[in-house]
């Protein structure tokens, strides 16, 4: 089983809310949709799943051309962000509603029941009414009601969007637990990074319905794709900094003039080495790959301390050198001073190189 | 969890306010229903009697005529009357209701080109006063045949509650989280099932309160009822303006009897939808 998705596209009027897309799904792997709100994740999710239409383009689920067939005919489950229980209905009704469709007998029904229930522990609330549970038993019982056939694909709208940080936390690994026990393709849309991260095999970022990158998350967090990219992945955000080469220097070393008047030199990998001199490029490092020195060196930044934010096991700073904010992130423990002269070391590794919004080149592969 | 509140936490003054208001306004019904049990001299008496001896003898006077001759009593037509306003009223009003609910249904999932232009011209056929349009369809009436009979009367009571209905069952459907029946098509279920099955156990309150709401409006019904209904299927408050002007002059024992033997059944269904029709007023305007 797979799904398949080939130039697929959505329009509404003038807007252009899907715009050509091809993505892959394979069995047993979980996607997700990542992006900003009005990205078009949701809208490729409900394309998938039959309640929008397909502009252009085809949708094969399971090598079968799909987009002429009605939601219900396509065999594919999926759970919705405020969770869609049907209120009129128990919790054993909402959990076994789909399988009437099925045809099953009435011992099939209760067999497949009392295992979701068991799988999921919901067997405590299975008499009550959805008005009558707190949000974390809801979202159980609306991934019960998705899992309990045994269809080609699960689709996921928001899953943990509703519920608080713990709760959220916990949901994560279960659901994560009973996906891996599903093996079907899976699809998940999310806005927010750390669930795509902790949850997905492959993250597929979104921007005003394309995609921009699909990846697995290591490479999505440590070879982004662009700038876009660059800069939604990861919190806190990237540091990006324009910069012009200098010219290659011997050893895999470049120089760049960063605006302001700073220079730095840095070891750029051999990758770089057809940048022409003068080339206006994008200089990325995480904040948390930048180390704090008290002394100038060559690869470094000297900047003032402008306002420190204590975040627990770390300290988040926000350096000024006259024309950038430049976010570090350093160990609590660190001794930081606002007003304090300090200078911010790219260490050799850990820098992308974008020229023209796209990626040039990730020092820091493998390291992120 | 919701929080309780017990009886009396509003405290004895603002019980008693509550208690005044409430009595200025159900007083003009307490005084009907006290005057059906009034002798006539007892009902004329000025100043008015509150203590006085109950009778009974209007509500039997309701259902027998006693002749002025003898004592022979002569069964009238009230129970007919009774009958054809409770069945009249009751299959015209749900007969709207299932109509308004399905056009409701679709003016909300399936809008049409110019959606808002055709709920305002439904809307419109309520917005002129009943007397314009009564002459129209009383010749109209005539010529077709349908004056006097059942059929009549319940089409035009039917037409009446039909943009009443889709206006009201349309908020109702509007309100509902589309994605629940997202779900249901999803989970396999056929569009027939997605109405009743998903839509309809979510605004039973609201059907529950729009058929009380068209039900009283068309139970008081009098013009049409007066020009449209014939000896066969004449309602109770037609029946009630011909007990009028009786040699003896209006026989308000009389009359009072009737209203309050009229308010009953209203009373009794709008009882038995109270947690209903309250759900359905405030329907919408508690978001989830």
């Amino acid at each position: 089983m797979s799904i398949e998705l080939r130039g697929a596209t959505k329009r509404y009027g003038s807007l252009t809310a899907v715009d050509a897309i091809d993505l892959d799904i394979e069995d047993g792997q979980v996607l997700c949709l990542l992006g900003p709100s009005g990205c078009g994740k949701t809208t490729t999710l409900r394309m998938i799943a039959g309640l929008e239409r397909c502009d252009e383009g085809d949708i094969r689920i399971g090598g079968r051309r799909v987009n002429d067939l009605a939601a219900r005919e396509r065999d594919v489950a999926m759970s919705f962000q405020f969770y869609a229980l049907y209120p009129s209905l128990t919790v054993a009704e909402n959990l076994v509603f789909p399988l009437h469709a099925e045809g099953l007998s009435r011992a099939e029904i209760e067999t497949k029941l009392a295992a979701v229930a068991q799988v999921l522990q919901l067997e405590p609330i299975l008499e009550r009414k959805p008005g009558q549970l707190a949000e974390g038993e809801k979202q159980r019982v609306a991934v019960g009601r998705s899992i309990i056939r045994d269809p080609t694909c699960f689709l996921f709208d928001e899953p943990l969007s509703r519920l608080d940080v713990q709760l959220r936390e916990t949901m994560r690994g279960e659901i994560k637990e009973v996906l891996q026990g599903l093996s079907r393709p899976t699809v998940i849309v999310t806005h927010d990074q750390l669930e795509a991260l902790t949850m997905a095999d492959r993250i597929a970022v979104m921007r005003d319905g394309r995609i921009e990158q699909v990846d697995t998350p290591a490479t999505v967090f440590g070879r982004p794709a662009n700038l876009f990219v660059a800069g939604f992945i990861g919190t806190p955000q990237m540091n990006l900094l324009p910069a012009v080469l200098d010219g290659p220097g011997e050893g895999g070393r470049g120089t760049f003039r960063i605006e302001g008047g700073q220079s730095l030199s840095l070891d750029i990998g051999a990758g770089l080495a057809e940048l022409p001199s003068g080339a206006e490029v994008v200089l990325g490092i995480r904040p948390r790959n930048l180390e704090i020195l008290s002394e100038a060196a060559a690869d470094s930044l000297s900047s003032t301390i402008d306002l420190i934010e204590p975040m627990g096991a770390e300290t988040l700073a926000h350096l000024n050198d006259g024309e950038h904010d430049i976010r570090v992130v350093t160990d609590w423990r660190t001794s930081l001073a606002e007003g304090e002269r300090v200078h911010a070391r790219f260490p050799p590794g850990s820098t992308h190189v974008f020229h023209g919004e796209r990626l040039l080149g990730s020092a820091g592969e493998g390291r992120a | 969890m919701a929080r309780r509140f017990d009886i009396g936490t509003a405290g004895w003054g603002r019980s008693a306010l509550a208690f005044v208001v409430g009595l200025v306004y159900f007083f003009p019904v307490l005084w009907i229903i006290l005057t059906a049990f009034k002798t006539r001299p007892d009902a004329l008496a000025i100043p008015p009697k509150l203590f006085f001896t109950p009778t009974l003898d209007n509500f039997r006077s309701v259902f027998f005529r006693t002749s002025s001759s003898g004592d022979s009593s002569q069964a009238t037509d009230f129970v007919l009357y009774f009958f054809n306003s409770i069945f009249i009223a009751g299959t015209a009003v749900l007969l709207a209701v299932i109509i308004g609910t399905l056009a409701a249904y679709a003016f909300s999932r399936h809008p049409l080109r110019g959606n808002d232009t055709y709920l305002f011209i439904i809307l419109t056929t309520r917005m002129m006063p009943p007397i314009i349009v009564i002459i129209p369809i009383f010749l109209m009436f005539r010529v077709t045949g349908l004056a006097g009979g059942y059929w009549g009367i319940l089409l035009l009571y039917t037409a009446f509650n039909i943009p009443f209905s889709i206006w009201l069952v349309k908020s109702f459907f509007d309100e509902l989280n589309p994605e629940i029946e997202d779900a249901a098509r999803m989970n396999g279920a056929s569009d027939w099932r997605v109405f009743f099955g998903v839509c309809i156990p979510q605004i039973l309150a609201g059907l529950a309160a729009t058929f009380v709401f068209g039900l009283i409006l068309t139970w008081n019904e009098f013009l049409f009822a007066l020009l449209l209904t014939g000896v066969e299927t004449r309602t109770v408050p037609v029946a009630m303006a011909r007990t009028l002007g009786g040699e003896v002059g209006a026989d308000y024992g009389l009359l009072a009897a009737i209203v309050t033997l009229f308010l009953i059944p209203i009373f009794f269904v709008t009882f038995l939808l109270q947690n209903q029709l309250l759900r359905g007023v405030t329907f919408g305007t508690v978001k989830k």
